[in-house]
């Protein structure tokens, strides 16, 4: 198909060592995939390539047709695909209103870029009590807020989020997940989200995939996913 | 006498607060201490210098020289610092690699600006007086000359420093300065926005050198030990604040003056020393600037 | 040859224990010095100046290669050893032997101050400071009467001792005589420098360079390292300083300029900042860049303003790229080939 992400025979090495290996997949627009596995897995690896932070070896993908391999990231964003990266996702010199701002700056429609932030606002409320405070002294899970926010203001077609979750509490967590529910059934917005959390990732997700090693080595319906058993006791846990 | 003293301070003040706006403007958007800055500026002065000699028109010669300045810091930044920085980094020297090119490109310009133009002194008038104000008989030690200099530096802080707080692209400049992938990210053209960087400390270093130069000589080397003491003083300020680039030159200049008048020159290059030190052992940061950590 | 053949030595003695190190230094020592009989006074003149570069591009890459500091101003270091030096020898009839020591004691001690000032710089504040040190300092001579102003001071150590023109025998020239005299010199600081790195001290300097915070954890005194490895890197500056000023005859401000310093770090990194071996081919490049330039010239027509800037042009070139291209050194053997046509 031509519409949608489209990752086709995708190898990714660092060095000498590979971290993805002949990877395929799609996603539908509109949808929401869970990507998960274990550390080291290579799910970091395969959202830097998709956002042009790095180049792939061999292999192509494309986005609504349009390759995006070998594209500088600012280039990709003006495209619609917005990477929120783990763990380091905003600039904590610059204060919250600020960190916001950059992801309009480089949109022309200025009216819609006000648009959008309220929109964010609205989603995460308490960025808007911290909103002159330097974003150094928010709190992990303000910060994820923050860093997805900002991303929303690019308004993008395509959100890859990469471990969302990692190093918060519980609750903090439920509610960017909820969140991401909602985006993705009011917006229609298609997300990869990337998690070792993964039983809240299936919950929200439409389909999973399951990277081991640089190989994908499990896909289907979320629902499925969760109540397989052998998935279940290998990656979920339980 | 005092007055005086401090007059001479607060110009020679305003002429090290140039430099060091210039340094703090590419550390502001790049993170490199740009040590061919000294020769960007003398070569753009050069510019301004044979403009002059054909025309014979300061006041066309400064913004040609300021053009100049910026033309050469782009073009600086996309042949040289662009491929550097593309090229990954590993090894003892990674970190100081800049600094380094930047070294060697000072090297390249001083030796350029003397195949072309000769190692002698020539003469960058300006029609402004160098001789001090008269105030009946009275004659301070402040010139027309040192007026356009504390003029020009105190403009040159307050443009940057507005364009730095309050508009697009000031924000995209610290942004990408201070992460440029998350910046990347966000969809900054970081390289471009790099540019505007060191274009903007290449026209300020053209400023320093054509209202400097014509109150002493030019020369390949005439504002390397400028250089320095714009080190110095944006170090006090701390590398991140354009107001404390200023303010460190004022001081600088203010406490050079004092040292002269009162104890000798054999010991200014010493108290200047001692002053770094002092200062980056007291407040690594500098007196304007933040509690960011260098590893960041 | 001779080149590849004092790479591969340097190479291999890195591996050896110190003792059969001095050995293998000795004997390639001797070597070079009978060689230095068979050629002529031009080469015996870059003989000694590349083994007084060695000895000063060594001092850059133990303190940069080795401890992770940077230092623009170790021109600045040579003057104070070169300064020392000729004061002992001049204004205090020092023997010159003990002139060149004190030289250097005098540059450790500087060393070892500088070092304990900078041992909480980083980055472009270690290298600004160093850079002040590099512009500022040899601008003092002219304002103390005592270090000789414009003229300087003068330092003529004089011809070969007749123990040693009797015992080499033919023509002893005074440029023959600094080869051999600085070409022992450079190889014993070698065998140092050499034992110096492999041992704890080395260790040490290697861990505080790759992670401060772990060797600190580890019981390294990450401070006291550096500082050691700035006072080190002096010595071996300061002494490059006195040679350098018993080359010149003499010392003045003009035979330290900022470029000085500049040209110590192209040498470094040409010969590959971690990498000791690689001196004598960073020195090599120094001294072969007037020559180089010199051919140069006469294409470009012999004005004073050519040749008195294009050294520095080709210099200043030639740090660019290698560290755009190259940071971690050259890799010489195809370059080697294209140096020949030059020398020969």
């Amino acid at each position: 198909m031509t519409e949608g992400l489209v990752v086709k025979d995708l190898s990714i090495s660092h060095g000498a060592v590979s971290a993805i290996h002949n990877l395929s997949f799609d996603i539908a627009p509109g949808e929401l995939v869970a990507l998960i596995g274990a550390n080291g897995a290579g799910k970091t690896t395969l959202l830097r390539a998709l956002s042009g932070l790095i180049a792939p070896q061999s292999g192509t993908a494309t986005w609504h047709g349009t390759s995006i391999v070998k594209t500088k990231p600012e280039d990709l964003v003006r495209v619609g695909i917005v990477h929120v990266s783990e763990g380091k996702s905003v600039i904590p010199e610059l204060t919250v209103r600020e960190n916001l701002a950059i992801g309009g700056l480089w949109r022309r429609d200025k009216k819609d870029v006000l648009r959008a932030t309220a929109e964010s606002l609205e989603l995460f409320p308490v960025l808007n009590e911290r909103i002159s405070q330097r974003a150094d002294s928010l709190s992990g899970g303000e910060r994820q807020m923050l860093a997805i926010a900002r991303a929303l203001i690019s308004r993008p077609e395509l959100l890859l989020l990469d471990e969302p979750s990692l190093g918060l509490a519980p609750l903090i967590v439920d509610q960017i997940f909820e969140s991401l529910n909602t985006l993705r059934t009011h917006v229609g917005m298609t997300i990869l989200l990337v998690e070792q959390n993964a039983l809240g990732a299936l919950k929200i997700a439409d389909r999973g995939l399951i990277l081991n090693l640089g190989n994908l080595v499990g896909s289907g319906p979320a629902t499925e996913l969760l109540h397989d058993p052998h998935l279940r006791s290998a990656y979920l846990g339980f | 006498m005092i007055i005086n003293t401090l007059l001479i301070g607060v110009s020679s003040g305003a002429i090290y607060a140039l430099m060091a706006l210039a340094l703090v403007l590419v550390w502001r958007s790049t993170r490199v201490v740009n040590f061919a800055q000294a020769g960007q500026a003398v070569l753009s002065t050069y510019i301004g210098y044979e403009t002059m000699a054909r025309t014979h028109n300061y006041w066309l010669s400064v913004p040609i020289a300021i053009f100049f300045g910026a033309l050469l810091a782009a073009i600086v930044d996309v042949l040289f610092m662009r491929v550097l920085a593309r090229r990954a980094q590993q090894g003892p020297i990674a970190e100081i690699a800049p600094v380094i090119t930047t070294l060697g490109l000072l090297g390249l310009i001083h030796s350029l600006i003397g195949l072309i133009w000769g190692n002698t002194f020539v003469q960058y008038t300006s029609p402004l007086s160098g001789k001090g104000f008269t105030f009946g008989t009275h004659v301070i030690p402040f010139s027309p000359q040192n007026l356009l200099i504390v003029l020009t530096a105190t403009g040159v802080m307050a443009i940057f420093a507005a364009i730095f707080t309050f508009t697009d692209l000031g924000l995209s400049l610290r942004a990408a300065s201070f992460q440029p992938e998350i910046a990347r990210l966000a969809g900054i053209k970081v390289d471009r926005v790099r540019t505007v960087g060191w274009a903007f400390a290449g026209a300020t270093g053209a400023v320093a050198g054509v209202v400097i130069t014509p109150t002493s000589y030019l020369s390949p080397n005439s504002l390397d030990l400028l250089l320095v003491t714009g080190f110095v003083a944006a170090v006090i300020g701390g590398l991140e604040s354009l107001i404390g680039a200023v303010v460190g030159g004022v001081v600088l200049g203010i406490g050079f003056a004092f040292i002269l008048q009162y104890i000798g020159p054999s010991v200014t290059f010493l108290a200047g020393f001692i002053i770094l030190m002092v200062v980056q052992l007291v407040k690594p940061h500098g007196f304007f600037g933040h509690k960011t950590s260098r590893h960041a | 040859m001779v080149f590849s053949v004092t790479k591969r030595v340097a190479m291999h003695s890195a591996r050896l224990t110190p003792l059969k190190r001095a050995l293998l230094l000795a004997v390639f020592g001797l070597l070079l010095l009978l060689l230095s009989n068979q050629v002529d006074e031009l080469r015996s003149y870059q003989g000694a100046q590349v083994a007084i570069y060695a000895i000063a591009i060594s001092s850059i890459i133990v303190l940069t290669g080795f401890s992770g500091q940077i230092s623009l101003g170790h021109g600045a270091v040579m003057a104070i050893g070169g300064y020392a030096s000729a004061l002992a020898f001049t204004l205090w009839n020092f023997p010159w032997e003990f002139a060149l020591m004190f030289g250097t004691i005098v540059g450790t001690i500087f060393g070892c101050a500088l070092g304990i000032a900078s041992a909480r710089l980083q980055g472009p504040y270690l290298a600004g400071t160093t850079l002040a040190l590099a512009v500022g300092l040899p601008s003092l001579a002219n304002q103390f009467k005592v270090l000789g102003g414009e003229q300087g001071i003068s330092f003529d150590i004089g011809d070969a001792p007749a123990w040693l023109r009797q015992m080499v025998g033919g023509e002893f020239t005074q440029y023959k005589w600094f080869f051999w005299l600085a070409t022992p010199v450079a190889i014993v600081t070698f065998w140092f420098i050499t034992n110096l790195l492999q041992s704890n001290v080395g260790r040490s300097w290697r861990a505080a360079r790759n992670h401060p915070v772990a060797a600190g954890l580890a019981g390294i005194n990450v401070a006291r390292a550096k500082i050691l490895a700035f006072t080190v890197s002096s010595s071996l500056a300061s002494l490059a300083g006195g040679l350098f000023a018993v080359m010149l005859g003499l010392v003045t401000p003009m035979a330290f300029p900022l470029s000085l310093s500049f040209l110590l770090v192209t040498g470094a990194v040409i010969a590959g900042v971690g990498n000791l071996a690689g001196i004598i081919l960073g020195a090599l490049v120094l001294v072969s860049i007037p020559e180089l330039s010199g051919t140069l010239a006469t294409y470009l027509g012999n004005s004073q303003k050519v040749t008195a800037n294009l050294p520095g042009l080709v210099a200043s070139l030639l740090l660019i790229v290698v560290v755009i291209f190259a940071p971690n050194g050259l890799r010489p053997t195809a370059l080697w080939k294209a140096f020949r046509q030059f020398y020969k």
